[in-house]
């Protein structure tokens, strides 16, 4: 088998050196009763070309994104990502290696971890940075879980604009802890509409955090300056969440509107779609609050001579060393996941990035115009980054469902993530990157319309 | 922090530096700037906007690198890393085996790496069914006949599985309050137990290096929701008391769970529903080989017993005759799911290469992959036990377990050797783990590490062990040498953080 | 310098000289060997001023760059001062654990506590055994 490099002839020698004849006598400790030869009865090894035709033949089932106009977002992101990326990430000394445990022979992941850091502080304009996380939505259980340890509070209030999925995954990840998790209505986006106000009337002394969205999910942008400041003065922290990295380059940074904690989803840059994972969860936060910061952190330093280098660092706050005490159980980061954000973001640079942010935006807004000029189609967002929410006059599900049968990935019927809310019947969630171009947005504009005569 | 680069005031290392093939790099912040890039992008129109009048007005303060730039900066990099492709990783309890290329090549297929976790289900069907597929795989090697593919590591797998647990004895109307966790277990366990509300105990092992079976029928009684234990343990030892203790445990109405990072040892050989365990995690980034990639992205899928199946965490994916269907929300049909751990489905990247690693072994390659690795970490026993103490002798199963004793007389430390074995061409083997045992060391080769390898490990151990006089242990103490960089302080970097650049940092060549 | 007693934690406490019986107060720290047994102390977390704090309550946390450890009070009592000095430089606890590495002061509220105490040559035997 290709991956196993013993001969007979190895193991001969090896069984002979150990003193044993027949290698199941290092098995002698299994029960008796439970070892069986159960293997015999599974499919035997197979080949690249069996196990590539296989796999393939299951890829091809699947409508995937490159081949279709794909208007989809609601958390995840179709961006071009450069060659580079993926070419660079393959290196065997990047994709084969270990957690930088021995700083000596790491330092090209730990120089690299140092960058991302900095890049993702930088980004959301807040002090700094960890090494990752596993997604935007644990990241933003994590930061719920943090503010408690922080407030030592118990109230958390959840913004109706977070993402659905995301208040799913807080509620389940601190349904044992002391936390008591309230959650807002959400509300279609009608020009009008700002949930900030009523957010900051529940604020009071026992409220550990308030978690927003920007945009949120519904696309809607809005300032969370005041918000911060009422934050404040009750001392209960802001914890703002991102699903699209790139809006941050277009918009008024989360630490300027006074920001304790962001946390989001980093895939839109160098990861891709994959299905939902693996992805990248960002999470920066204020040097106050270093001590209560979860996950793995890479911290400068110099070796004996004096050359600067870096070491992953405060270990004592994480589980190998603080156990039942420790700030979270997380062990792995999303270290290669990590690394092809912070190439793709090395290649836009500032001045990339924000072109590719206004391009993102112009997409969003020549779609929107383009399904706002369709009868009985209104855009209900008055301000949207790259997705904004449409009514329709029917039901959004069966509609999108027969667009795809016609190879148009039309966006997201939003009564998908809220399956109570009957009056999100005719909403869509319709988003559009850098990916779609004017042919696309004009056939998607078509197809509607001719599914709604 | 909005400041343009200041590169001018910062010095670059210069070529004085650089030692033929290794070039001494600087940071993105010291070379690019703010206004390069390596991406071509259409123009923009000038629209106006309708940010909702939060446009950004300042610069964030981003570098930025032209192609050639940044492929050379992070190939540069890359060089500075030790990692499987280069040579053996012997860290115990990790499993640093070969990471196939193919599984690279499936899991860019873009029917796979292309699609959005919210396309209709009917335009992912092949998605389903691979994730389906690998549900099967696991079902077979485990004996579980329902897998949890969503947790996203080791770590969130352990959680999935306590949180199983709750839910099921909060249904009974007691969930109990504390969690036994052996004494040599790794530290996710207590952190994990202690997120789901537990209060954390610890079993002690006996002087066999496995679990004292009367410590723990002494410790068990109805506060007791689960016992949280590693087979193969830490060790590198085979709980041969399995059955005893899973009956001890289920006695009391308690679950047992089964931390399945060892589970290299016994692939195809036993399926640990058959030795009393009620649930447990594997990891896709040990046993079924998808890379580490410098820490990350995992995979911890849960198997489980079809009376804890309900509680399984969503979404739910499942066959029916008119196809795959994906349940996401508690209803009707997922009535008692603990709920929802991520956003979405799981770690499909990670399920590809893990289902090509499977179909690529099959059934007979597994158990020659168990069978390899056990006997790999026995000729290395054989090879070293005269030279390094080893608190539980005798034969072990995937991994070898040395402590600091035979060191101490010569005045050696386990961190001394580590760094030793880095200037040989090795990376050390896990240190300092498990608690139990004094400067431990334990060595885990796997099976993808030929007999010359291990032959070449073996001598290099022997000579370091083998330095008794004081220059030779100075030396050792300086280790490594040879390295781009030599022992960093690490007192430093926790006393004075420094955890991002910043236009003050300043350097020096 | 007045004796120091200790605990089984490696905690020490001291008695302030000069005090009448009713106003007892000492200063606590931990010893040689906890100091040893962490490594390099990187940060320190003390108790608030004025808290009441009983015999055995978790009331400090040290952190050195390989383990954490807890501090546990050897008596019971109100915390009056802390040792800020050893905010700004832990390694003070590594260099100096007995004297300038002191944690806080207390208030005794039982000073017969002090009697379930080993003295120093008790402790000295009892870390020999675990050397």
């Amino acid at each position: 088998m290709r991956y196993l490099p013993h001969t007979k002839r190895d193991r001969e020698l090896m069984m002979a050196k150990i003193g044993i004849k027949d290698i199941n006598e290092l098995f002698n400790n299994i029960p008796k009763s439970a070892l069986s030869s159960f293997a015999k009865t599974l499919p035997s090894h197979s080949g690249e070309l069996e196990v590539t035709r296989h796999l393939q033949s299951l890829a091809n089932i699947n409508l995937a994104a490159s081949d279709v106009p794909s208007f989809l977002g609601g958390g995840a992101y179709r961006h071009h990502i450069p060659a580079t990326v993926d070419s660079l990430i393959q290196r065997g000394e990047f994709l084969t290696s270990y957690t930088p445990y021995q700083p000596e022979i790491s330092q090209g992941t730990l120089q690299a971890v140092f960058e991302f850091q900095t890049q993702v502080a930088l980004l959301t304009g807040m002090e700094l940075a960890n090494a990752s996380m596993y997604d935007g939505s644990t990241a933003c259980a994590e930061a719920v879980l943090m503010a408690g340890r922080i407030t030592k509070r118990k109230n958390v209030i959840l913004s109706g604009g977070l993402h659905p999925f995301y208040c799913d995954v807080v509620e389940t990840l601190a349904q044992f802890s002391q936390l008591n998790i309230e959650k807002s209505r959400p509300e279609a986006p009608t020009r009008g509409h700002h949930d900030t106000v009523t957010l900051e009337k529940r604020i009071n002394s026992e409220t550990a955090c308030v978690v927003v969205q920007y945009p949120d999910f519904f696309g809607l942008i809005r300032d969370f300056s005041q918000l911060g400041d009422q934050c404040k003065k009750a001392g209960a922290l802001l914890v703002i969440v991102f699903n699209e990295p790139v809006a941050l380059a277009a918009l008024k940074s989360p630490g300027e509107m006074g920001a304790d904690i962001v946390v989001g989803e980093g895939q839109s840059l160098g990861v891709g779609l994959n299905f939902g994972g693996p992805y990248v969860g960002l999470f920066a936060t204020k040097t106050r609050y270093l001590r209560q910061t979860p996950g793995r952190i890479a911290g400068q330093t110099e070796d004996l001579d004096g050359k600067r280098g870096w070491v992953l660092t405060l270990n004592a706050r994480e589980q190998h060393i603080r156990r039942e005490k420790a700030t979270s159980n997380i062990c792995t980061n999303s270290g290669l996941c990590a690394l092809a954000f912070s190439i793709h973001l090395s290649l836009l640079g500032e001045k990339g990035l924000s072109h590719l942010a206004t391009l993102n935006h112009e997409a969003a807004l020549s779609t929107a115009e383009k399904l706002g000029n369709i009868d009985g189609i209104e855009v209900l967002n008055e301000s949207y980054f790259n997705e904004f929410t449409v009514r329709l006059p029917k039901p959004a599900g069966p509609l999108v469902e027969t667009l795809a049968q016609k190879r148009i990935l039309a966006g997201i019927p939003i009564r998908r993530l809220y399956p109570d809310r009957e009056d999100f019947d005719n909403l869509l969630l319709v988003n559009a990157t850098e990916t779609v171009n004017s042919s696309d947005i004009n056939l998607l504009a078509e197809s509607i319309s001719e599914e709604l005569s | 922090m909005n400041k343009e680069i200041e590169r001018d005031t910062v010095k670059i290392p210069s070529v004085e530096a650089n030692k033929g093939l290794h070039i001494e790099e600087p940071l993105i912040f010291e070379q690019g700037s703010t206004d390069r890039s390596g991406v071509d992008l259409p123009k923009i129109s000038e629209r106006p906007d309708q940010l909702g009048n939060l446009k950004r007005k300042n610069q964030i303060g981003l570098p930025g690198l032209s192609e050639p730039e940044t492929v050379r900066h992070y190939t540069r990099l890359s060089r500075n890393n030790y990692a499987i492709d280069i040579g053996l990783y012997p860290l115990g309890s990790c499993t640093m085996k070969h990471n196939p290329r193919l599984n690279e090549v499936v899991a860019r297929l873009p029917g796979f790496s292309d699609i959005h976790p919210l396309q209709p289900p009917s335009t992912v069907q092949g998605a389903m069914a691979l994730i389906k597929e690998l549900e099967e795989w696991l079902t077979m090697l485990t004996g579980f006949p329902t897998i949890a593919l969503s947790p996203a590591a080791g770590a969130q797998g352990e959680l999935c599985g306590l949180m199983v647990i709750r839910s099921y004895l909060e249904r009974q109307g007691n969930p109990r309050k504390t969690v036994l966790v052996a004494d040599s277990a790794h530290g996710t366990n207590p952190a994990t137990a202690a997120m789901c509300g537990y209060e954390t105990k610890s079993i002690p092992s006996n002087a066999s290096g496995t679990l004292d079976l009367q410590a723990l029928k002494s410790r068990l009684d109805n506060e007791v929701a689960a016992v949280m234990l590693t087979n193969p343990n830490t060790c590198g030892l085979f709980e041969a008391q399995i059955l005893d203790i899973s009956n001890a445990v289920h006695n009391s109405g308690a679950f047992l769970y089964c931390d399945g990072a060892n589970f290299n040892a016994i692939v195809g050989k036993v399926k640990p529903a058959d030795l009393g365990i009620d649930i447990m995690h594997l990891n896709l980034h040990k046993t079924f080989s998808t890379p580490h990639g410098g820490g990350g992205p995992g995979a911890g899928p849960v198997a489980m017993t079809s009376a804890l199946a309900p509680y399984a965490p969503l979404p739910w994916i499942e066959h029916s005759t008119s196809g795959y269907t994906l349940t996401e929300h508690l209803g009707n049909h997922a009535q008692q799911s603990f709920g929802r751990m991520r956003a979405w489905h799981g770690q499909m990247g990670m399920f590809v290469r893990a289902l090509s690693y499977l179909i690529s072994h099959g059934g007979d390659g597994l158990r020659q992959v168990a069978e390899d690795a056990v006997l790999n970490a026995n000729y290395i026993r054989q090879g070293l036990h005269k030279h390094y103490s080893m608190p539980y002798p005798g034969t072990c199963m995937h991994e070898v377990l040395c402590d600091e004793q035979s060191l101490k007389p010569v005045g050696l430390k386990t961190l001394d050797v580590a760094k030793a074995l880095i200037d040989k061409g090795f990376h050390p083997m896990t240190i300092y783990f498990p608690l139990i045992v004094s400067g431990a060391m334990l060595i885990e080769p796997t099976e993808t590490e030929t007999k010359k390898t291990l032959d070449q490990f073996i001598d290099a151990m022997i000579t370091i062990a083998d330095h008794s006089s004081p220059e030779n242990i100075a030396a050792l103490e300086r280790a490594p040498i040879h390295t781009p960089r030599r022992r960093l302080d690490e007192t430093k970097a926790a006393r004075e953080p420094i955890l991002r650049w910043s236009p003050n940092n300043k350097i020096e060549t | 310098m007045p004796e120091a007693k200790y605990t089984k934690d490696h905690e020490w406490i001291r008695l302030e000289a000069g005090r009448e019986e009713a106003e007892r107060t000492g200063i606590v720290g931990i010893t040689n060997f906890a100091q040893e047994q962490l490594g390099d102390i990187v940060f320190v977390e003390l108790p608030e001023v004025g808290i009441t704090v009983k015999k055995g309550d978790e009331s400090a946390t040290i952190e050195s760059v390989k383990a954490a450890s807890e501090f546990f009070t050897p008596v019971s009592g109100e915390i009056i001062n802390i040792n800020d000095a050893i905010i700004d430089d832990p390694g003070l606890i590594n260099s100096d654990p007995l004297e300038v590495g002191w944690f806080f002061s207390i208030k005794l509220s039982d000073p017969s506590e002090l009697a379930n105490l080993m003295d120093e040559t008790t402790y000295e035997s009892f870390v020999n055994s675990l050397r």
